[in-house]
Order: structure tokens, then C-alpha cells, then sequence
């Protein structure tokens, strides 16, 4: 008994006038699966391997090149792909509800959000007016908005990222529909907000019986939500498993070095596996296995005929030529970091920093209020030591690494590099200063000027600075011998090849752009390199060579990293210290193993306690509710204490002071 | 020395604007990067073709601005003498057309003039025949048509020959062999062994406007082809000589505006402040004094300094040059706004993310920050604008010579012809021919231009080129 049956699909774009002289490309290329009503099966895979085109080409939604050209779609005894137009409109929405990973775009602005549901009503139901009203708060109230009545009649942008996933999954909702799919539903939101939202859909799922599409790259979504686990990789199946079995033992060598990609506290000071190569452009065409070239255990066999399905003993079936479940000559470099010594002197003291920023009305602009985005925050980073300042969006760690470079500055606080106060000094006076502290993005596709080449992008810096340049004159392109002999080591310093600085950024995946931006801030020779996000754009086996590189830049030029993220398991892989944000504010802050093993904030609790963990061991302590609250207009006392479980009148009243247990663990609450 | 050359100022601004873009090919053709950018528009047929057909109008544009004023028969006694009035180049090769104005509207190809009037030795009212126009005909009224058809097959054979001669030649240039090549044009010119996909649609182009060009001096031998307008002068003459206004108004204005608009949008949009006020105050004000207004009273307080300042003028074509120039400056003046304030919001934009905030990161002064990443990154926009205010400005021409303070009325324009053509079409039968003469040739410049830009703009965008 299935609901959706997939039988070889393949959908293909042939190439058109954008890309001439290319071949056809094939980003689903003949892929098959069942789903059985109630049961969630999740798509995983990274970017580019063709699982969210499935998901369109279920709907028929694909963009207007792309076609499918053969296989079948067969939902509840109908196949899609015949399905006239007309005949398609009542599926979607009423038979297959479909959401999306960016809450913010996927609502209407213009419309409020009791009107976006009860359209979807209208169309899928009898139900009009007051009944379609009631059903709509009815639905709202089911997905967990707190106070429906009021929500119905409020905008999308009045709402937080979260509810307004919420909304969205209350719409696809309202036909009632027996399947849902799931594009990367909680890629934009925060981990205890995903955590939240990762809940409710596996409730109404146990609830309403409605079976679960997931498609997905986070291997922690998966593990929490998934029956069975399907793998893709360029444009086909895989692997295919049972969660268990899967995540005891995977059987296809893709998935292996997945896991093995993975940071976290074992692979700590070591090395994470990386997969060499990048995923094949979906124009290739393959002879044998498409996972062939970037595969250490290839055989001949592996490159010359497609592998068959293979049934594992364990239930798993997967696409692979060898003969061994998994390839157990994984290169495991254990732990033997050189321990860097303590510095006597911190490389960076940050003293009460503020970050305000004035809201203006009125005709005169006045300012009435602040947002205030960093809120008096105070952290010390030694050199050579990497400190994680990890936190929800919106909590103004970003804000605080550019004040910190004084690209924002600050409203009042010290921040002093190397001693040397930065805060009161002029552009002019900071300038030779740069070259000591440098920043890399979070997005590797904004942080490149797409106009100039490799070259001139990493040579911008020394040229700026007069670091690169002997000779007296900084200016541009006079003294290019000199600059362009120095660009090429650099490329190689970070993996790329040094005849590649004639090339522009578009040429290069997010990873390839990720260390070209890392290049161009090693070419002033930083001491303080401030990481903003920089491996959230990317894919889990490229984020594995960053932070490889990182590490060993660290140990290779002494460092110092502020690595600011939100993600748990890259500090606990990376990080020595930690610095929790809430509110702009530091509310936790102590060594690695401190503030990760040895929580005492309620907050940091919460916040380790909502990221899905790949081991299944689910969570110990209750979730997190409600949203973080709007910097401009903070809680009075504890910031934290509407979402505490332990608040009571004391925390409402007084900001906590900090409370110090033991040397370098401090925690600003009176509870702990 | 029979002729004395002029120099108008419109003339040297043209000419030194020419050069400038031959300067700037031979500076980017050392550029690797441009050169590759400029290679991918030669390989795209269209770019190439709306290509020819622009080289056609500005080679016409630059005929008609090499002025001079012919010598007068000599006095005996008297020292040599120019005429007053000032002739160019193609008023040299078209003197038949000029000269052979009648008396006022006249049909294409006609042979009567389009109006009935009282012939003086009869009664009746008559269609006059032409003074020119199928002259040649005589008394045979009957042969017209046929007469027609042969100058039409005549013209083609001509430009048919004329573009053979130019194949052969390019061939032996090339070093081809001439009838492969056609044949391979006349099988579709994809992959022909010539390497350039765009050389094929360059010589349809060419055979094209090669056509074009018999059948119009074959037929203006004996006719009016487009006709005769009020005065009788002659619609295909008129419609020769607009091309350079046109062209002027277009270039020239755009020159006048685009530093200005470049330069206040980005300003304002990065460095903020109280700069960003006083730029956007400046253009709120002055787009919200009606355009017309504006430009009627700077152009009127033009007129009135040109008028009394009659010294400064050798000739009327200097003065009507004087003025041609001083409208440009004003139009340029007036409409930066808009682009500005669109190069503003993008700036606003380009300001925030990320490659931006590195640079500044490095200490990057804020202009060498405009110059390197700002500037790069708008130039779709302003190559956009940029062809969009061609076609807008040769329209804005035309609408301002309607309120009457556009070009002199001794200048010849795409605007003074549809002026005076507008009136006569509420006349029953219609005077159509003026107006579709200038809409015709207005269109082709209006969209080779258009063609050209956006295989420029592609070309040059580095994410497109994949």
C-alpha cells in the first residue's frame, strides 16, 4: 500500500539559448521511490544533486525549460505526469500540500495572513466566510500559533521567521492533503526554532496520518524525523534505508564520508574526512558510477558500467559495485593538535561593548528609541586560540564582530587589539591597523566582487595596506609584478591553483569561493581573523574542508579565530572558548568543554538541547518557547527569563551579574 | 580653392567623440578581459547586424558634418567670396535631391502634384504635373509603372553587384574562396568555415541596406521617392539629413548627463549623510518643475542670447549649430535625475553587501571603493539607461520642437518633420508620408541601438558568460 510511487523519473533541461554549446542536463536522472501513507521519507542530499527538482517535478512545478521526460508519478492510483492541468490543481493543495524552505518569501506581503488561508480554503473546501474564518484560526491554532484570532488579521511581516513557517505548514494544511511535502523546512530558522517546527510536523503527521516527503541536507533533520532515508547524489538514488540502519551503518561510500564530514567533539584537533572533488555538473554524462571519481575504493569496474541495486543484509539497498557494506579504511587522524600556549596578554579584549542603533520618526527624525543590537558585551580572546561566539539569529553576534573591526562603530565599550585602543581612533589612524585583523563572510556569493578577478580581489587588501607592495607607491596596477607573485602562493595556500587568478568569482562553487575569500584576508598576514558564519552557505562535505583549512592555517601561521556561528557542532569540533549571545549580551562564556559539557545557563541548555543530533539520543530537557524578543524593546531584568523554566520574581527584576565558576567559566544567571 | 571648410562645433564634438571611441577600441584591444568581452559580441549575429546597420547611420551622421561654403562666382575685381550658406558632405552628394524641390506635397513616385489647383489656361482644376518628378516620362504617362519597375530591378541588380564586390574582397582578404563561402551563407551560416558565426548576418545586413541603397538612387534618379512635403522639398533628403540631429541629440546629451548622473547617484547612495541630502534635494526639486518648463525657459534664455549676440555668427548654420549644442546641454541638465536616483538605490544597495564591507575592512579608501566596486557593478544599468535615453532623447527632439523651443527651424530633424507632418493628417486624403519617412528611419536607429546595447550588456556581464 503506497500513496506515492515514484518509478524513474528523470527530468531534463535541455540546453537553451543561456547556455549555448552545452549538453543536455539531466538534474533528476531516472530515480524511483514508494511512500506509504504515514510514513515520512526523507531526500537527502547537498546542493545540486537533484532532490528538490524531484519535489517539483511531483507537483509539476518545474521551471518552464526544464522538462520530465520519463518514469511516472503515481499519487493514490492516479499518475500525475498524464494528469491534464485542470486536473493537477486539485492534487496540489488538496492532495499534496508542499512547503518551502524561506518562510519570508513564501507569503504574500501584501495579503494578511487569514486571508492566505482561508484562499486555500476557498479552493479546497465548501467552506466560505465566518466558517472558513473559524477553520482558519482552528488551523492556526493546530500548527501552535498562541492567540489565532488576532494572527488572522496580522501581516506576514509582523511575524517571526518561525510562526510564519508555521503559517505556511497551516496552508498547505487547509486541503487536508494525504501527503506533504517538505523542501528544506527549517534551513532558515534557528535551531530551537527548528527544533519547534521539526515538532509540530511530526505531530501532525502521527495525528492526521498524512505521510511526510523531507528533503533535506541536515543528516540531524533526517535522524530526528525520517522513517527511511533515501540518498541522492547526481541526479539518482543511491542509497535507500530504514533510519536505523541507516545511521548504525551506512552502506553506500557517499553517505560513509558524509558521516564522516560530520564535525564534532571525537573528531576534535583532528582532521574531518573530505570527499576530493565537487559534485558532477548535471550536464556529465556518466558511464559507470556517478560517484566513481570522487570515490577512494573505485574499482575499474566502478567507471565503466552504472552499478545495480543491491539489497545490504540490514535492510538497506544501495547502488554500489563493491561488494563490502562500507569502506572501513576511512583515514581517522586521531586527536594530536599541537596545544597552543596560553598567551600572557590577550590579542583581543573586548570591554562592554555597545552596538545601538537609533530608530527616527517623525518629520524632524528624532530619535525615539534604539535597537540595541550588541548591549554591553565583554570577551578576550588570546592569540593563536579560536573563540566560538555562537547564538540565534538576530542576537547581534554579527553586529559584534564588525564593531569589533570598527566596520560598525561602536555606540560606547573598549575593544583593544594588541593593546592598542580601537574606538577612539580615525579611519586614517586605523588603517595601518587592518592589516592585524581581517573578516570572512558568511555568504562566499556576495563577499566577491563579481567583477574582478581572483587576482585583483585577493591583491585588493595588500595594495590598500602597502603590505604586499615593496616599492613606495600603493596605487593600483603599477605595481602588479610584485602584488601577482604573491597572489599565487596564496591560492595555493588554501587548496587552489595558482594559474587561477585570472578567472572570476562566478567560475568557482561556494567552497572554491569560501577559501578565496580566506585567501584574500591572509594576504595582509592577520593575527585576528574574525569568521563570520562562514561555513553555513555551504554543503556538509565542502564545510569539512573549510574547516580542515582553518585549522590548519591555525596551527601553521598561530591565528587567533573568532568564529562566529550558529552552528553547535563546528565549535564543538573547532572552538577552545565559547561566548553564548542572547539579546546582545554574553550570557555564558568559558572554555569549550565548559559551556558545551557543563552548561549552566538555562539558555545555553536550551540551545544544545534543540540541535538534532545524528545518534538518535533525544533530548533531555524541555524545548524552548516562543521567539527571542525584539532587540529595541528587551524584557526588563533577566532578558531570558520569558522563556525561562526556572524564571521567577527576582529574574524579572535585576539583570543578572556574573557569576564565575572556577577560572574562565562565567555565567550571568542567578539560578545557575 | 573652390570651397572654404567650416568647423561647426557640433562637428568637433562628433568628430573628437569618434576618435575617443577609436582610442578606446586600440586601449581595450591590449585589454585581455575587454577583448574577450567585445570578441563574444563580433561572434553574436544579431549584435553584429543591428551593428552594420548603426555604421550605416553614422557613416551618414558623419558625411553630413563635414561642412563648407562653396565659392561664389568670382567678380571680376572683387576678392574670392563664399556663400553664406553652409553646406556638408552629403548636402554634396545628395545636390540633385536638394535641388529639386516643387511645389509643395507631392506623393512618392508620383508624377502630379497631390492637390488640385486652377492650371492657368483652362478652366478646370487640374493635378499640375511635376517639375521633376517623372520628368523624364514626358507625355508617356502610361509607361510610369513599368518605368517604375524597371529603376526598382535596375537599383537591385546595382546593390547585388555592389555586394558581390564587397564579398570578393573580403574573401580575398580573408583568404577564401568566394563561392563556398556564399554557399555556405545560403545554408544557414551556423559553424561556416570562417570561424564568426556573425559574418554571415553581417552580409544579409549588408545586402540588405546595399538593396536599399540601389533602389533608392536608381529611383530618386527620376522621382521622389518618399515624396515632397509642403514646400516640395523632397522627403527622402529631409529624412538623410535628421540623421545626424538625431544622432547628436542622442550621443551628445547623454555625454552631458551620464557623468552627472554617474557621479551625484553614487555619492549620494554611498557616502550618505548630508550629501545624500543635498544630491536628493537637488533632484526632487528639480524633477518636480515640469520638464518642458524647464527646458522652454533655459532654451528661450538661450534664444535670447543668441539673438543678441549676432556677432558670434559667421552664418545661420552657425547659429542653429549654437543652439543644437545649447539644447543638448539643457536636456542633459534636466533628465541626469532620473538615472541618478536609480544609480542611488542600487548603490544603496551595492553598499551593503559583503565584498563592499571587505574592502572597507582593508582600509579602501571610499573612492578608490566607488571606482572598483561600486562603478563595475552598475554599468548594466547605466548601459541600460544609456540606450534607453537615446531612443528617449531623439523622441524628447521631436516633442520639444512641437511647443516650438526644440531645434532651429533651419535644422532639419526627425522632430521638425513629424511637427510639420502632424498637421496635415487630419487632411482627407492624409499626408502619410512624411511621418511614416521618419518613423521608418527613426525606428531602425531607435532599434539597431536597442539590439546592439543588450548584446553589449550580456557580453560584458561575467555571470552570464558561462
Amino acid at each position: 500500500m503506497t500513496i506515492l510511487s515514484v518509478r524513474d523519473l528523470a527530468i531534463h533541461i535541455p540546453p537553451g539559448d543561456f547556455r549555448p554549446g552545452a549538453g543536455i542536463a539531466r538534474p533528476v536522472d531516472g530515480i524511483s521511490f514508494d511512500i506509504t501513507p504515514g510514513e515520512c521519507f526523507a531526500l537527502l542530499g547537498e546542493s545540486g544533486c537533484g532532490k528538490s527538482m524531484t519535489a517539483l517535478g511531483i507537483m509539476r512545478l518545474l521551471p518552464i525549460a526544464a522538462r520530465a521526460v520519463a518514469g511516472t508519478v503515481n499519487f493514490e492510483g492516479r499518475d500525475l505526469l498524464a494528469l491534464p492541468e485542470s486536473g493537477m490543481r486539485d492534487v496540489r493543495g488538496g492532495g499534496i500540500g508542499m512547503i518551502f524552505q524561506e518562510p519570508a518569501t513564501s507569503l504574500n506581503p501584501v495579503l494578511t495572513v487569514g486571508r492566505q488561508i482561508v484562499e486555500a480554503l476557498e479552493l479546497h473546501s465548501a467552506m466560505r466566510g465566518q466558517a472558513a474564518r473559524a477553520r482558519a484560526a482552528e488551523l492556526l491554532d493546530q500548527v501552535g500559533i498562541p492567540d489565532p484570532l488576532r494572527r488572522l488579521d496580522e501581516f506576514p511581516f509582523q511575524l517571526s521567521g518561525g510562526l510564519r513557517q508555521r503559517v505556511m505548514i497551516a496552508i498547505a494544511l487547509a486541503g487536508e492533503p494525504r501527503l506533504l511535502i517538505a523542501d528544506e523546512p527549517t534551513t532558515a530558522l534557528d535551531v530551537t526554532i527548528q527544533a519547534q517546527v521539526l515538532d509540530l510536523l511530526d505531530d501532525l503527521r502521527r495525528k492526521q496520518g498524512m505521510a511526510l516527503l523531507l528533503i533535506t541536507h541536515d543528516l540531524g533533520v533526517v535522524a530526528r524525523m525520517a522513517d527511511r532515508v533515501g540518498v541522492m547524489y547526481g541526479g539518482q538514488l543511491v542509497e535507500e534505508a530504514p533510519r536505523a540502519a541507516f545511521f548504525s551503518q551506512a552502506a553506500h561510500p557517499y553517505s560513509v564520508r558524509l558521516f564522516a564530514a560530520l564535525p564534532d567533539a571525537k573528531r576534535r584537533g583532528g582532521r574531518l574526512a573530505t570527499i576530493p572533488g565537487s559534485v558532477p555538473a548535471a550536464d556529465v554524462r556518466h558511464l559507470g558510477c556517478r560517484f566513481a571519481e570522487r570515490c577512494s575504493e573505485a574499482v575499474l569496474a566502478c567507471a565503466a558500467t552504472p552499478p545495480p541495486w543491491r539489497v545490504v543484509e540490514t535492510g538497506q539497498r544501495v547502488r554500489c559495485h563493491l561488494p563490502g557494506a562500507a569502506p572501513a579504511a576511512l583515514p581517522q587522524i586521531g586527536a594530536g593538535a599541537a596545544v597552543l600556549a596560553i598567551a600572557a596578554r590577550p590579542l583581543l579584549e573586548v570591554s562592554d561593548l555597545q552596538v545601538h542603533f537609533p530608530i527616527r520618526r517623525g518629520i524632524l527624525q528624532r530619535a525615539v528609541g534604539a535597537v540595541r543590537a550588541v548591549d554591553g558585551m565583554s570577551l578576550q580572546l588570546m592569540a593563536g586560540r579560536t573563540l566560538a561566539l555562537v547564538g540565534e539569529s538576530g542576537c547581534g553576534k554579527t553586529t559584534a564582530g564588525k564593531a569589533m573591526l570598527q566596520l560598525i562603530r561602536p555606540t560606547a565599550g573598549r575593544v583593544q587589539l594588541d593593546g592598542v585602543e580601537l574606538t577612539t581612533r580615525s579611519a586614517a589612524e586605523l588603517r595601518p591597523l587592518r592589516a592585524k585583523m581581517q573578516m570572512v563572510f558568511q555568504d562566499p556569493f556576495a563577499s566577491l566582487n563579481p567583477r574582478l578577478r581572483i587576482g585583483d580581489i585577493i591583491a585588493e587588501g595588500m595594495q590598500a595596506l602597502g603590505t604586499g607592495a615593496m616599492g613606495a607607491n600603493g596605487s593600483m596596477g603599477d605595481n602588479g609584478g610584485d602584488t601577482a607573485a604573491k597572489v599565487g602562493p596564496l591560492l595555493e595556500q588554501v587548496g587552489l591553483r595558482a594559474d587561477m587568478v585570472d578567472r572570476y568569482p562566478h567560475e568557482f562553487s561556494g567552497g572554491q569561493r569560501q577559501r578565496i575569500a580566506i585567501a584574500r584576508a591572509l594576504a595582509v598576514h592577520p593575527q585576528l581573523l574574525i569568521c563570520d558564519e562562514p561555513t553555513s552557505a555551504l554543503d556538509v562535505s565542502v564545510q569539512a574542508q573549510i574547516l580542515n583549512l582553518l585549522s590548519d592555517l591555525q596551527r601553521d601561521l598561530k591565528l587567533a579565530y573568532l568564529f562566529i556561528t550558529h552552528n553547535i557542532a563546528v565549535v564543538d569540533y573547532l572552538a577552545h572558548d565559547v561566548a553564548v549571545m542572547y539579546l546582545g549580551r554574553v550570557v555564558e562564556r568559558g572554555t569549550a568543554d565548559e559551556v558545551l559539557r557543563q552548561s549552566r545557563h538555562p539558555y545555553t541548555q536550551a540551545l544544545l538541547a534543540a540541535v538534532p543530533r545524528i545518534d538518535g539520543l533525544g533530548p533531555l530537557v524541555v524545548k524552548l518557547a516562543g521567539d527571542m524578543p525584539s532587540p529595541a524593546n528587551p524584557p526588563a531584568g533577566c532578558h531570558f527569563h520569558p522563556r525561562c523554566p526556572l524564571a521567577d520574581d527576582a529574574c524579572r527584576r535585576d539583570y543578572p551579574p556574573e557569576r564565575r565558576f572556577g577560572a574562565t567559566h562565567a555565567v550571568r544567571c542567578i539560578k545557575a | 580653392m573652390s570651397i572654404q571648410p567650416v568647423l561647426l562645433w557640433s562637428d568637433v564634438l562628433l568628430f573628437v567623440l569618434m576618435a575617443s571611441i577609436g582610442g578606446l577600441s586600440l586601449w581595450a584591444r591590449r585589454q585581455d578581459a575587454l577583448r574577450a568581452a567585445w570578441a563574444r559580441v563580433a561572434r553574436n549575429p544579431v549584435a553584429m547586424s543591428a551593428a552594420t546597420v548603426l555604421a550605416a547611420f553614422v557613416l551618414i551622421g558623419l558625411l553630413d558634418s563635414v561642412h563648407y561654403r562653396a565659392r561664389l562666382p568670382a567678380q571680376p575685381g572683387a576678392e574670392t567670396r563664399y556663400s553664406v550658406e553652409v553646406n556638408s558632405a552629403l548636402d554634396a552628394v545628395l545636390a540633385d535631391l536638394r535641388q529639386r524641390a516643387e511645389k509643395t506635397y507631392s506623393a512618392p513616385l508620383a508624377t502630379h502634384l497631390f492637390a488640385k489647383e486652377a492650371l492657368e489656361n483652362s478652366a478646370q482644376r487640374e493635378f499640375p504635373r511635376l517639375k521633376f518628378g517623372g520628368a523624364h516620362l514626358g507625355a508617356d504617362l502610361a509607361a510610369h509603372e513599368f518605368d517604375i519597375a524597371v529603376r526598382v530591378s535596375r537599383g537591385c541588380a546595382a546593390g547585388m553587384l555592389l555586394w558581390l564586390l564587397m564579398a570578393s574582397l573580403w574573401c580575398r582578404l580573408a583568404d577564401l574562396e568566394l563561392i563556398a563561402t556564399l554557399k555556405q551563407l545560403r545554408e544557414g551560416n551556423q559553424g561556416s568555415g570562417a570561424g564568426n558565426p556573425a559574418t554571415g548576418a553581417v552580409f544579409v545586413t549588408l545586402l540588405g541596406i546595399l538593396l536599399l541603397l540601389g533602389i533608392a538612387i536608381s529611383l530618386g534618379g527620376g522621382y521622389h521617392v518618399f515624396g515632397t512635403d509642403k514646400v516640395g522639398q523632397d522627403v527622402l533628403y529631409l529624412s538623410l539629413k535628421s540623421i545626424r540631429t538625431g544622432l547628436l541629440i542622442g550621443t551628445l546629451t547623454t555625454l552631458v548627463m551620464l557623468p552627472l548622473a554617474v557621479l551625484l547617484g553614487i555619492l549620494a547612495g554611498y557616502v550618505g549623510g548630508w550629501v545624500d541630502d543635498l544630491i536628493q534635494y537637488l533632484y526632487t526639486t528639480l524633477s518636480s518643475i515640469p520638464g518642458v518648463l524647464l527646458i522652454a525657459a533655459a532654451v528661450l534664455m538661450m534664444q535670447v542670447i543668441i539673438d543678441t549676440h549676432p556677432d558670434w555668427f559667421a552664418t545661420s548654420a552657425e547659429r542653429a549649430d549654437a543652439r543644437l549644442l545649447a539644447l543638448c546641454l539643457i536636456l542633459g541638465m534636466t533628465s541626469w535625475t532620473g538615472v541618478a536616483r536609480l544609480l542611488r538605490g542600487e548603490t544603496l544597495k551595492l553598499r551593503e553587501l559583503e565584498f563592499v564591507q571587505a574592502a572597507q575592512a582593508f582600509g579602501v579608501g571610499r573612492f578608490a571603493i566607488m571606482r572598483r566596486h561600486i562603478l563595475p557593478n552598475l554599468m548594466h544599468i547605466v548601459l541600460i539607461a544609456l540606450v534607453m535615453d537615446f531612443s528617449g532623447l531623439v523622441l524628447a527632439e521631436a516633442v520639444l520642437s512641437y511647443v516650438g523651443v526644440g531645434v532651429d527651424p533651419s535644422t532639419i530633424s526627425f522632430g521638425t518633420m513629424i511637427n510639420t507632418a502632424r498637421m496635415e493628417l487630419a487632411r482627407e486624403p492624409m499626408v502619410w508620408w512624411s511621418l511614416v519617412a521618419a518613423f521608418a528611419f527613426m525606428f531602425a536607429l531607435v532599434l539597431a541601438a536597442n539590439l546592439f546595447a543588450d548584446a553589449v550588456r550580456d557580453a560584458f556581464d561575467p555571470r552570464s558568460s558561462a
